[in-house]
C-alpha cells in the first residue's frame, strides 16, 4: 500500500511539474513562417502548385552535419520559393545508406509524394530500387553516378561543377601565399599548401586538383601535400591531419571533409584555411579565408518545376556558376589585397568559356602534358576508363556525367598517403 | 520491554521471495506507463509540442501503414533472431558480447557468395550455399573464443568483444575490394539486375519470409532450451560448473557446442539481413543489434517467449522515436533520449521486482505489533 502511495505521489509531482513546465513552451511551437501562400514566386510561371502536390526529402543525417545542413537549407529555400504548405513536403532525416533508404523512399511514395530527393552517395542503389517499383514517382539523387546508364525514366542524378568553385577558392589561397612571400614570411619555395581529404576518390581528387590549379594560376611556385582520413566526418582525425600537415611545413590548409577538425586546428596554429561547404568565419575569425560550396536550391527548383510543368527531368544535371549552384561564401578578414578582383576576373573567364580549370597546358602528369585520357564515367563492374575526357586541350570534367571523374595525379601535388575506403 | 533504541533506516531493502507473475508484470506495466508520462513531459518541456500528439505520432510511426508494420516486423525478426542466438550462451553464463562480430561474419560470407558465385551456380543452389556459408562463418566466429575459453580459460567477455572489431575491419577490407565505384567506400546493392542470391519474396512482400523463419527459430529455441538434453546441460553449466562436472557433463564440450550454435544463429541473422532485405554490406549493417540483443535476452530472463515481447517493445520504441524526430523536426538524438528514458524505467523496475522496500513507518508498526 505504501508503495502505491509513493507511486501516486510521484505521479502527482510529475503532473505538477508538467503544469509548471508547459507555460513558456507555446511561444516556440508557433511557426512564424505562415505567409508563403500569399507570396507568389519570383519566377512567375510556378504559380499553380496543385494542392495534392507533395515533395519528399531524404537526408543521411540531420542539421548537425554540415553536409546535410547544406541540403536542408537548400530544401527549405526551394520550399519557400515555391510557396509549399506544410502538408506538401516531408523531411526524413537520419536515413542510413541501407534498406532504410529504400523503406523511407517507398513510404514517401506511399504518402503520395510526386518527387523524392536523396542526398548521400550511398543512397543511390536503394533509390534505384524504389524508382523501379514506383514508375509514376520521380526520384532525384544528388552526387550519384548511375542515372545516365541505368535507363530508368524516373531516376535522375545531379551534381555541380564544384571544381570551378574550388578553383576560385584556390585563387584566394594563391593570393594569400603571394602576400606571405611579399611580406618575407616565407620564400617562394616554401609556398606549400596542405589538404585534408576524406578518401582517395574521384570527387576528392577533382576537388584538390582544381584547388591547387587555382592557387598555381596566381602563385606559380606553389606545391601541395595531401593526406586522407578515411572518413567523411571524423573531427579528431581531421584535426590531427591538419596539425601534421602544418608541422610538415604547410603554410595554408584546405580540406574536403565535413567536420570542423581542420579549420579549428588552423585557427589554433594561426595558419590560413580555405573551407568547404560553408563559412567557418564565426568559429575561425583569424584564419578563415573563403569557402566554396554547392547550393542545391537551383536543382531542387528545377526538378520540382519540371514535375509541375509535366516536363522530363534531365537524367544527369550539372549545376554551374551560371545556374547559381556553385557559390563562394564571403571573404575572410585576412585575405590578401586584390583578392576580390582576381576572383571576379577568373569567374567571368570561367563563365564565358575562355578559361578552363583543367586546361592541359597548366599541368603535367609525370612531367608530360596529357593529350588523351580515358576516364571511368560509367559505373560498371570493371572500373576502367571508358570515355575520352580530354577535349579541345582541357579535361572536360562533369560534362559526360555530373559527378566528378577527374582522377589524374598531377605534378606538384604529393600524396602523403592514400585511403580507398 | 527494553528501551534500547534501534536506529531504523528510512528505507530498508530486502530480497523478495518469488513474486507472482501477474504482480511482476503489473510492476512492469506501471514502469512503462510512467516512462511514457516522463517522456511526454520531457518533450513538452523541451520542444513545446503536445504530448498526446507525440504518442499518436509514435504509434503512427510503428503501425501507420502496412509498409510500416512490415518494417516493424522485419526489425523485430532480426533483433529477435540475434537475441535468441545469444540466449543459450548467456544461460550458460558465457558472456557472449560478440554478437555484432558473428552477425558481420555471416553477412560477409553471404555477400561473398553473392558476389563471387552469382554466375557459377543456379539460384537455389546459390542461396543454399550462402545459407551454409553464413552459418559456418558465424559459428566459427563464435567457436574461436569458446575454444580458448574451454582449453585455456581465457576471458570470454574480452575475447568476444575483440572479435567484433576484427570482424568490422575484415568487412571494411572487403568493402574496399568490392566497392563500386572505386574509392567511394560503398558496395551498393549486390546483383541489382539479376537479383541472384536474393531470398524469394512471398507474393509481393519482401519481409514475410524473414519473419516466418525467425518465428520457426523462436519455437525451436524454446524447445531446445526447455525440453532437450542439450538445454538441460546448458542450464546446469550455467548454474555451477562444478556441479556439471560432478554429474559427468563434459563442460568444455558444452561450451564449444553452445557457442557454435550461438554464433551460427547470429550468422543466420546476417544471412537474413544481406540476402533477405538489404542486399548490400556495410560495417554498420548490424546496427548494434549484437549489443541490443544482450539487453533483450536479459530483460526476457532468457525465455524465448518473453523475448518476443521485449524485442517488440524495443523496436517499437525505436521506430516511434525516429518518427517523432521526423514529424516534429527534432533530431535523432531526441529519439535516443526518449528511448533512454523508457529503458531506464524498464530496467529499473526489475529492481522492484527482485527487491522489496521497507519504509521506517511500517517497521515501527510491525515492531509495535510484535511486542
Amino acid at each position: 500500500m505504501k508503495k502505491f502511495l509513493a507511486l501516486l505521489l510521484a505521479l502527482v509531482m510529475v503532473f505538477a511539474l508538467a503544469a509548471c513546465g508547459s507555460e513558456p513552451a507555446p511561444t516556440t511551437s508557433e511557426n512564424p513562417g505562415t505567409e508563403p501562400s500569399t507570396a507568389p514566386s519570383a519566377n512567375g510561371e510556378t504559380a499553380g502548385v496543385p494542392e495534392d502536390f507533395k515533395v519528399g526529402f531524404i537526408f543521411l543525417h540531420d542539421e548537425n552535419s554540415t553536409y546535410d545542413l547544406n541540403f536542408i537549407n537548400a530544401a527549405n529555400a526551394a520550399i519557400e520559393e515555391l510557396g509549399l504548405t506544410e502538408d506538401q513536403y516531408v523531411f526524413r532525416t537520419n536515413i542510413a545508406e541501407t534498406q532504410d533508404c529504400y523503406d523511407a523512399a517507398a513510404e514517401l511514395a506511399d504518402e503520395g509524394c510526386d518527387i523524392i530527393f536523396a542526398d548521400s552517395f550511398g543512397h543511390e542503389s536503394f533509390m534505384i530500387q524504389a524508382a523501379q517499383e514506383f514508375p509514376e514517382v520521380q526520384f532525384c539523387h544528388s552526387t550519384g553516378t548511375r542515372a545516365h546508364t541505368e535507363g530508368l525514366a524516373n531516376y535522375h542524378n545531379a551534381f555541380a561543377s564544384i571544381y570551378e568553385g574550388r578553383y576560385l577558392a584556390g585563387i584566394v589561397a594563391g593570393m594569400k601565399l603571394n602576400e606571405m612571400i611579399a611580406n618575407g614570411e616565407i620564400t617562394e619555395d616554401e609556398a606549400k599548401m596542405g589538404y585534408v581529404g576524406a578518401y582517395t576518390y574521384a570527387e576528392v581528387l577533382s576537388g584538390y586538383t582544381s584547388f591547387y590549379l587555382g592557387a598555381k594560376s596566381v602563385c606559380p611556385s606553389v606545391t601541395m601535400d595531401v593526406t586522407f582520413t578515411g572518413s567523411w566526418y571524423d573531427q579528431a582525425a581531421e584535426y590531427e591531419a591538419a596539425n601534421n600537415l602544418i608541422n610538415g611545413g604547410c603554410v595554408l590548409i584546405s580540406q574536403h571533409a565535413d567536420s570542423m577538425g581542420a579549420p579549428s586546428a588552423c585557427e589554433e596554429q594561426g595558419v590560413p584555411n580555405v573551407s568547404y561547404n560553408g563559412s567557418t568565419a564565426s568559429a575561425c575569425p583569424e584564419t578563415y579565408l573563403v569557402s566554396s560550396r554547392i547550393d542545391w536550391t537551383p536543382y531542387y527548383l528545377y526538378a520540382i518545376n519540371c514535375v509541375l510543368n509535366g516536363e522530363e527531368i534531365a537524367a544527369d544535371w550539372t549545376g554551374t556558376l551560371e545556374t547559381g549552384s556553385v557559390v563562394l561564401t564571403e571573404l575572410g578578414a585576412n585575405v590578401a589585397e586584390g583578392t576580390q578582383e582576381a576572383i571576379d576576373e577568373a569567374m567571368a573567364a570561367l563563365e564565358d568559356g575562355s578559361l578552363h580549370v583543367f586546361d592541359t597546358s597548366t599541368f603535367t602528369v609525370g612531367g608530360e602534358t596529357v593529350t588523351s585520357y580515358m576516364a571511368d564515367v560509367d559505373t560498371d563492374a570493371d572500373n576502367t576508363g571508358d570515355t575520352e575526357a580530354i577535349v579541345d586541350g582541357y579535361f572536360a570534367e562533369s560534362t559526360e556525367r555530373s559527378a566528378p571523374y577527374f582522377d589524374l595525379q598531377i605534378d606538384g601535388i604529393t600524396l602523403l598517403d592514400t585511403n580507398f575506403g | 520491554m527494553n528501551n534500547g533504541k534501534v536506529r531504523v533506516p528510512l528505507v530498508h531493502i530486502s530480497r523478495r521471495s518469488a513474486l507472482p507473475w501477474y504482480k511482476a508484470w503489473a510492476i512492469r506495466g506501471i514502469a512503462i506507463v510512467l516512462a511514457l508520462i516522463v517522456c511526454g513531459i520531457l518533450t513538452t518541456l523541451l520542444t513545446g509540442e503536445d504530448p498526446i500528439q507525440i504518442y499518436i505520432s509514435m504509434l503512427d510511426g510503428a503501425f501507420g501503414t502496412s509498409r510500416r508494420i512490415w518494417v516493424l516486423l522485419q526489425n523485430i525478426a532480426i533483433l529477435l533472431c540475434v537475441s535468441l542466438a545469444l540466449t543459450p550462451a548467456f544461460k550458460m553464463r558465457f558472456w557472449n558480447i560478440g554478437g555484432e562480430g558473428q552477425i558481420l561474419a555471416g553477412c560477409l560470407a553471404t555477400a561473398a557468395c553473392m558476389i563471387c558465385l552469382d554466375e557459377v551456380l543456379p539460384n537455389w543452389l546459390l542461396i543454399a550455399v550462402m545459407l551454409v556459408a553464413s552459418l559456418l562463418a558465424g559459428g566459427i566466429w563464435g567457436l574461436i573464443p569458446a575454444f580458448f575459453k574451454a582449453k585455456w580459460n581465457t576471458n570470454e567477455t574480452l575475447f568476444t568483444l575483440m572479435m567484433n572489431y576484427v570482424a568490422i575491419q575484415l568487412v571494411a577490407f572487403f568493402i574496399i575490394i568490392w566497392e563500386s565505384p572505386v574509392g567511394s567506400g560503398n558496395v551498393g546493392i549486390i546483383n541489382q539486375q539479376s537479383q541472384a542470391g536474393w531470398l524469394p519474396m512471398i507474393g509481393t512482400n519482401r519481409y514475410m519470409l524473414n519473419v516466418l523463419i525467425v518465428a520457426v527459430i523462436t519455437v525451436l529455441m524454446y524447445v531446445y532450451l526447455k525440453y532437450t538434453k542439450h538445454g538441460y546441460e546448458i542450464s546446469v553449466v550455467g548454474e555451477s560448473e562444478r556441479t556439471a562436472r560432478y554429474v559427468g557433463i563434459k563442460v568444455e564440450r558444452v561450451i564449444m557446442r553452445t557457442m557454435l550454435i550461438s554464433g551460427a544463429l547470429c550468422g543466420l541473422a546476417g544471412f537474413l539481413l544481406v540476402a533477405g532485405t538489404d542486399h548490400t554490406i556495410t560495417t554498420t549493417i548490424s546496427d548494434n543489434r549484437g549489443f541490443t540483443a544482450v539487453m533483450v535476452s536479459w530483460l526476457a530472463k532468457f525465455s524465448p517467449i518473453f523475448m518476443v515481447f521485449a524485442t517488440f517493445l524495443i523496436v517499437f520504441l525505436d521506430r516511434g522515436a525516429s518518427e517523432i524526430a521526423s514529424d516534429f523536426g527534432l533530431n535523432e538524438a531526441f529519439g535516443d533520449i526518449l528511448t533512454g528514458v523508457i529503458l531506464f524505467f524498464i530496467i529499473g523496475c526489475e529492481f522492484f521486482i527482485t527487491y522489496q522496500l521497507h519504509f521506517r513507518g511500517r517497521h515501527a508498526k510491525e515492531a509495535a505489533e510484535n511486542v
